[in-house]
């Protein structure tokens, strides 16, 4: 009975907070899985910002070769920091022990984050974090209030802090029509421009949809011709079913 | 080739079989669009056979390693992807072919005499189907996989005195643990293809003992001619194989096209939430089944507290039109009896196990069809128009519970009341269609029945 209850109380309540969140106001981000450029610079980004506290243990590093293009010397040259090899998997050098100790959780395994996430909302996340010296990483995030990642991109971005709403006390139902970037204010540059970070978090999110599901890259292809070929079946089929039906009356 | 043929026909009844099932098995010569649906489904259960073959080499019913053997298929086994997806896709292919083939049954009279047992057969099919999809959403041990085989392993739970019991017996532990995935595992490759093999064969074998009906729902075995055959039929081979290719066709390309192009279905076939690997401590924001199971869940979800008294009407109802319908006195007095236990029970027992019971009970109703149905004529094209609003009645209802089951029961997602009053309109609408069936359909004006089958 308790887990009845337990399992019910699940069902009616929502946990809210996801649910708001994937229906929060969020940024379109453009993927185009045929940009390899895009990709190879978001590959790049993910191996040196990502890679640090989060694992995608299911994607291998000479993916990065055979499917986005990047040349096996320069993988293993500049993307392959402590001795893996090309074939191993993409694990995190950080313990699982240390990154529960330093963030309370252990970073989720981003190899399929963006089927989990729309890519829109991974766009919009991690361009939302704000300076907030009340929290233990000194980072916050609008769209994932009080989340134990720090700002990993700040050196790019820069620092930011939410808008003060000064003109005529904007209301609540206000900002939900404003942009990401016009929530903040940049208190510090970055090694970016705002224009040149929107365009990389947009390469780095284009590669993790890519590497969420990599047969994305062909599939599309392979079903025009599938689709293609079945049609001319069917066709043949039709005509065949009318010559054998020709004599019922 | 022709000796090689004698030589088995002499020690086995290959000829035999051949003829009575494919050459000489006269089916009606009217088959339309809904009599694709039946070998579609058979096509569709070969698929996912032969996938879940090449799936169960490569998958790892491990709860530390399951996740991963799922995302190894979808990226290091050589063309893992598409079987994967040919596998997630046909178990949704599946229950819509089987759904559109039982609602042809609705449209043509096909349970009825002497179809019943084809009818139940299919019935057990249907069950079956859905204890392999349920069992199989559990594998690839995503947050939802999880969290749904824990809220509905947790039903048998509101079973009074053993259900507690009942349900630890079916997970095999306290929650949803390896234990369940490795038995869930077991059934879903071995038991329920076994059952569900022997099944279609025994709805075959049966089918053809009477003859397909056909859609005016006229017994076309009534006129032979001087050789014996139906005059209306035409044998099945090749009529109905090369009719059937035209249907294999269609549906292939469909179900590729959402296998290459939109394989999750904007989230219907495969859901976002079991992305995430499965994680005890983490619920996902809205437990939903698949789309298929959801007109169910509405119906355990919209028995509340305050619904008892609507429920206990509705039995008062049954007993009535029980009473109406039945001829013997012992009949009467057993409706009585039965109903009236049911409307005890009802105040007795906890809303949480009639909302169970009534789940259970919204698909048992399918199995009395036959002998809810007093129509004169089977066709709905010779029936008269209030069977045709309660069957339209019945559709509307089930759709608005199956969309209901996606959301959240406080919500509004529907106009003016909140989703768990629609779904107990709902839940009256589509057992009033059953209960009441017996007054309407003898009731209504029917058409008198053709001769012969129309082919328009």
């Amino acid at each position: 009975m308790r887990a009845v209850v337990a399992i019910l109380f699940f069902v009616v309540a929502p946990s809210a907070w996801t649910a708001a969140l994937e229906d929060a106001q969020l940024d379109k981000v453009y993927v185009n899985l045929s940009d390899r450029g895009s990709l190879q610079r978001g590959a790049r980004l993910f191996v040196n910002y990502c890679l640090s506290c989060h694992s995608a243990a299911y994607m291998r590093y000479n993916r990065l070769s055979t499917d986005l293009g990047i040349s096996e010397d320069v993988v293993e040259e500049s993307l392959l920091f402590a001795g893996e090899k090309m074939g191993d998997l993409m694990i995190t050098t950080m313990p699982k022990d240390a990154a529960k100790k330093w963030f309370g959780i252990v970073p989720p395994d981003l190899t399929v984050i963006a089927r989990a996430h729309k890519p829109d909302w991974i766009y919009t996340y991690l361009r939302s974090f704000y300076l907030d010296e009340s929290t233990p990483s000194g980072w916050n995030n609008t769209l994932f209030p009080n989340v134990a990642m720090p700002h990993v991109l700040f050196e790019l971005q820069g620092v930011q802090l939410p808008k003060k709403h000064t003109e005529g006390g904007s209301s609540e139902e206000g900002h939900e029509q404003t942009s990401v970037s016009d929530q903040f204010e940049l208190v510090k540059a970055g090694t970016l421009t705002p224009a040149e970070f929107d365009v990389a978090v947009r390469d780095l999110v284009n590669y993790m949809v890519y590497m969420a599901e990599p047969a994305k890259l062909v599939r599309y292809n392979i079903g025009v011709f599938v689709i293609l070929f079945l049609i001319v079946l069917t066709v043949l089929f039709y005509f065949l079913k009318k010559e054998y039906w020709k004599d019922v009356h | 080739m022709e000796k090689l043929v004698t030589w088995i026909d002499n020690r086995f009844p290959l000829i035999k079989v051949w003829n009575e099932h494919l050459a000489e098995y006269y089916a009606p010569k009217n088959f339309n669009f809904w009599y694709y649906m039946g070998s579609l489904a058979m096509l569709v259960l070969v698929i996912q056979i032969v996938t879940g073959i090449f799936l169960t080499m490569h998958y790892k019913p491990d709860t530390a390693t399951a996740f991963a053997s799922v995302e190894y298929i979808m990226r290091d086994v050589p063309w893992g992807w598409l079987i994967r997806y040919m596998h997630s896709v046909g178990g949704s292919a599946f229950f819509i072919l089987v759904y559109l083939h039982m609602f042809r049954g609705l449209l043509y009279g096909s349970f009825r005499e002497p179809r019943e047992l084809v009818w139940l057969i299919g019935c057990v099919i249907f069950v079956a189907l859905m204890a392999e999809s349920f069992m199989g959403y559990l594998l690839p041990w995503g947050n939802m996989s999880y969290w749904g085989a824990q809220v509905i392993i947790s039903l048998f739970s509101a079973i009074p005195w053993v259900g507690e019991g009942l349900s630890e017996w079916i997970r095999g532990d306290f929650v949803v643990s390896d234990a369940t995935l490795n038995r869930f595992f077991a059934f879903h490759v071995i038991l329920v293809p076994l059952l569900l093999a022997l099944l279609v064969f025994l709805h075959i074998v049966a089918l053809h003992a009477v003859g397909s009906n056909n859609p005016d729902g006229i017994e076309i075995k009534k006129l032979k001619d001087e050789n014996g055959i139906p005059k209306d039929g035409i044998p099945f081979h090749p009529y109905y194989t090369v009719k059937d290719l035209v249907g294999i066709g269609v549906f292939l390309i469909l179900y590729f096209a959402v296998i290459f192009f939109v394989p999750e279905f904007f989230g219907w076939f495969l859901e976002k939430d079991n992305f995430i690997p499965a994680n005890p401590l983490q619920t996902p924001p809205d437990i939903v089944p698949l789309w298929y199971f959801t007109p169910y869940y509405s119906v355990l979800r919209a028995v509340t507290d305050s619904f008892i008294i609507v429920l206990a009407v509705m039995v008062a109802v049954a007993v009535l039109v029980a009473l109406w319908a039945a001829r013997g006195l012992l009949s009467k007095a057993a409706a009585i009896v039965i109903g009236g236990a049911f409307i005890l029970g009802l105040y007795i027992l906890e809303a949480k196990f009639w909302g169970v019971m009534m789940m259970g009970l919204s698909i048992v109703v399918f199995f009395l069809l036959p002998w809810l149905d007093k129509s004169p004529v089977k066709s709905i094209r010779y029936r008269g128009w209030m069977y045709k609003f309660a069957l339209f009645l019945f559709v509307i209802a089930f759709i608005i519970l199956g969309y209901l089951g996606t959301k959240n029961p406080s919500h509004i997602d529907l106009a003016f009341f909140q989703n768990v009053t629609w779904a107990q309109i709902g839940l009256v609408v589509y057992f009033a269609f059953f209960i009441l069936m017996p007054v309407y359909t003898k009731i209504d004006k029917t058409k008198p029945e053709p001769d012969r089958v129309t082919t328009k």
